[in-house]
């Protein structure tokens, strides 16, 4: 709910809405500025939303901000509102406290960039390793776990040696074998502990706790100074003038984005919130960056081919199996959802996809065997079949 | 968003927006590609009918296949070039001298009866090119077994047999097969074999012209991940194991009789062979005991097509022997 009304001047990191569910967090004001609308906006993924519009002040200061009233750590994490940076946007405070009868024994900080096209993460590891470990010393403390790994893909070793040099030995940093979605949390954890995390269960079922580096870095900001999660490092890339990484001020708008990057390069034909395997394609750019936003990759008609129906033949090669990180059989799934017979995917375990998108990426056919899990995940849920 | 920037027309669709390189297309001439120097060299070897035979199969496939389409009024698939591989395999397991028309009639039965009855690519149960070739050795086994065995260009050759040379035209393996079913044997060396199995063997179908080139191409295959090794390794090695179980020379039995062709070629199309890692495996295996089960103790010793029909039917069931675990799937009775 927004806590601030219209014409109201507000200052760097104040409060501009906040809610009581114990599943969410703050949103604080990344300028000064003067509030301008408080009603509702777009999202990336298309959701009608709350939303609070500050117009900026002439002069701008990024060097300060109103600290969050620091508490003890997970206080101190949900007043910074802070969330998952790597996509999925979780509250940190709510995976800072896991549930009391499972013993976390290790904190797992995922440097393994999301997706291909992205790498914020990668940066962030170049650029600031203290801040990373930092955070991650502050979660094993709070959790209790004994062990710290960092995981990052062999195809970083500029950053896995970037990490090593700031670590003091007690931080493990382990090179991962680079494939997607490496960075997935049961996948990652999976490659780190050899520990499948149980159907159903959360990480911690496995004694582990997974977060981003970016988010580690953001909770050691607001442990040590009370700043609160106002911007984040976004890869713009594709079809754009000067591709890169960029630190943005959370709510800045994709179009604003474009537009200080120098504009899209030759046909755009797709913009997309987050990376090509599983971020939404944007209908109109005039939406926020969000704390969960890890990049805006512009691509053209060539690297994006139109989405197929479905009617196209599967060859039975056997690829999207290989590939599906949940060992799940896609192309068997998607035939029988093609077909929309329900109750014979539903043994298949659609509810297990993690929508990686590695089936639909790799079918030779172009079958859209992700949509198609996703209708036949949709028919489970509808029957009340929980995930 | 200010207004000198244009605005792009955007696409909305759901993830993922990126696809691999790889096509079906790609993966078929892939396939083309490493059966090509067998099937040149055969053609080098055997001559005009060897080319006649390579024509009539593959354009009674590729036409048999448009024709189809055009009159269910399905889009045209020929683009996918599968129909290609098709009439190429099955040239590949026809001997050179087979008369044209019944080369034209097994590709049409490859692929109308064996591939576009089922719904097309992807839905046939059995390998369309050897249910073109079974249809042909059924429906012709007489005039097959009394063709001259030769290309034109052909010489009598029959390294190694004693009192034998009056079986002109005889393939390796159905002299061998009578060497063991005669009383003592003739004497039928089969390590004197090995050289013109490899390099140039003119007795058998096109595809037996030199196992050197077709174990290539496998290779090929394997390193490019379009075919699964475990499939021809299950395939030859319980073909080897058994021949020599059974007594005889397993390099031999592995090299004659189109085995090679149908472990590297046959046995891994997709659409009629199993998924799983493990089923694929014990696929391979299946169609090397059959066939060296058929060799020794069945009515005749060319059963390749045949063993690899009947796994083709067993596929289904097993991927339904081998569905994979899962993850996270993990010892639920336990939990």
């Amino acid at each position: 709910m927004p806590v601030v009304t219209v014409g109201e001047k507000v200052k760097r990191g104040q409060l501009l809405g906040s809610v009581d569910a114990p599943v969410s967090a703050p949103v604080h004001s990344p300028i000064d500025g003067e509030v301008t609308e408080v009603g509702t906006c777009l999202t990336a993924g298309g959701a009608r939303v709350a939303s609070v519009t500050v117009a900026p002040s002439a002069e701008q200061d990024f060097e300060t901000f109103i600290p969050v009233e620091r508490g003890d750590v997970r206080a101190t994490v949900r007043a910074a509102g802070i969330v998952g940076m790597g996509g999925a946007t979780f509250p940190a405070s709510v995976k800072l406290t896991p549930p009391k009868d499972l013993e976390i024994s290790s904190v797992i900080l995922n440097g393994c960039e999301c997706e291909p096209y992205l790498t914020c993460d990668h940066r962030l590891m170049l650029e600031e390793p203290e801040r990373v470990l930092r955070g991650a010393h502050v979660i094993a403390e709070t959790v209790g776990a004994k062990r710290i790994v960092v995981g990052v893909e062999s195809n970083k070793p500029d950053a896995i040696e970037s990490l090593r040099a700031v670590s003091s030995g007690d931080v493990e940093v382990m090179s991962l074998v680079t494939r997607y979605p490496q960075g997935a949390e049961k996948q990652l954890i999976w490659a780190v502990l050899g520990k499948e995390v149980p159907h159903g269960k959360l990480p911690a079922a496995a004694g582990a706790l997974v977060h981003n580096v970016a988010t580690a870095a953001a909770i050691a900001d607001a442990v040590d100074a009370g700043k609160p999660l106002m911007e984040r490092v976004v890869t713009v890339t594709g079809r754009v003038a000067r591709p890169g990484n960029y630190r943005v001020l959370v709510g800045t708008l994709v179009s604003d984005l474009i537009e200080f990057v120098g504009g899209f390069v030759g046909e755009v034909s797709r913009v997309i919130a987050g990376g090509p395997m599983t971020g939404p394609a944007l209908a109109n750019l005039d939406v926020p960056i969000t704390k969960g936003t890890s990049g805006i990759v512009a691509l053209g008609p060539e690297e994006c081919p139109p989405v197929m129906k479905g009617d196209q033949p599967c060859m039975r090669c056997g690829r999207c199996t290989e590939v599906c990180p949940m060992f799940l059989q896609p192309f068997q799934i998607g035939t029988l959802a093609n077909q929309r017979l329900w109750d014979r995917a539903a043994p298949l375990h659609p509810l297990d996809c993690i929508e990686c998108g590695a089936c639909a990426y790799i079918c030779p056919t172009r079958r859209p065997l992700l949509q198609l899990i996703r209708l036949a995940k949709a028919a489970e849920m509808a029957k009340g079949v929980k995930p | 968003m200010s207004e000198d920037i244009e605005k792009p027309r955007l696409i909305v669709a759901s993830s993922p927006h990126i696809v691999a390189p790889t096509t079906c297309r790609e993966i078929m001439l892939w396939v083309v590609g490493a059966l090509a120097p067998a099937a040149i060299w055969s053609m080098v070897a055997m001559g005009v009918p060897a080319i006649v035979t390579y024509a009539a199969c593959i354009g009674s496939a590729v036409i048999t296949e448009a024709a189809w389409n055009a009159i269910a009024k399905k889009p045209q698939s020929l683009s996918d070039c599968s129909a290609v591989v098709t009439g190429l395999l099955l040239a590949m397991c026809m001997p050179p001298m087979t008369p044209w028309w019944m080369s034209a009639i097994a590709g049409f039965i490859a692929i109308a009866l064996g591939k576009m009855i089922f719904g097309g690519l992807g839905w046939n149960l059995f390998n369309p090119a050897l249910v073109g070739r079974a249809f042909v050795v059924m429906s012709w086994a007489g005039v097959l077994s009394k063709l001259p065995n030769k290309g034109w260009f052909a010489t009598l050759d029959v390294a190694g047999t004693k009192g034998l040379d009056a079986i002109s035209g005889a393939t390796r393996l159905a002299i061998a097969s009578a060497d063991r079913a005669a009383a003592g044997g003739y004497g039928y060396d089969l390590v004197a074999q090995y050289r013109p199995l490899l390099f140039k063997n003119l007795e058998g179908s096109l595809g037996e012209v030199s196992a050197a080139l077709v174990i290539l191409g496998g290779i090929v295959l394997i390193v490019k991940g379009i075919i699964d090794w475990r499939i021809p390794a299950g395939y030859i090695g319980a073909m080897g194991l058994l021949s020599w179980a059974f007594g005889s020379d397993p390099v031999f039995h592995v090299l004659a009789g189109g085995v090679l062709l149908g472990a590297f070629f046959m046995a891994t199309d997709y659409v009629s062979s199993p998924m799983t890692k493990n089923g694929r495996l014990v696929y391979g295996i299946g169609c090397g005991v059959f066939n060296a089960v058929g060799r020794f103790f069945g009515p005749m010793p060319e059963t390749t097509t045949f063993a690899i029909l009947f796994m083709n039917g067993l596929a289904p069931l097993i991927d339904k022997a081998f569905v994979p675990r899962t993850f996270g799937w993990v010892k639920r009775d336990e939990e």
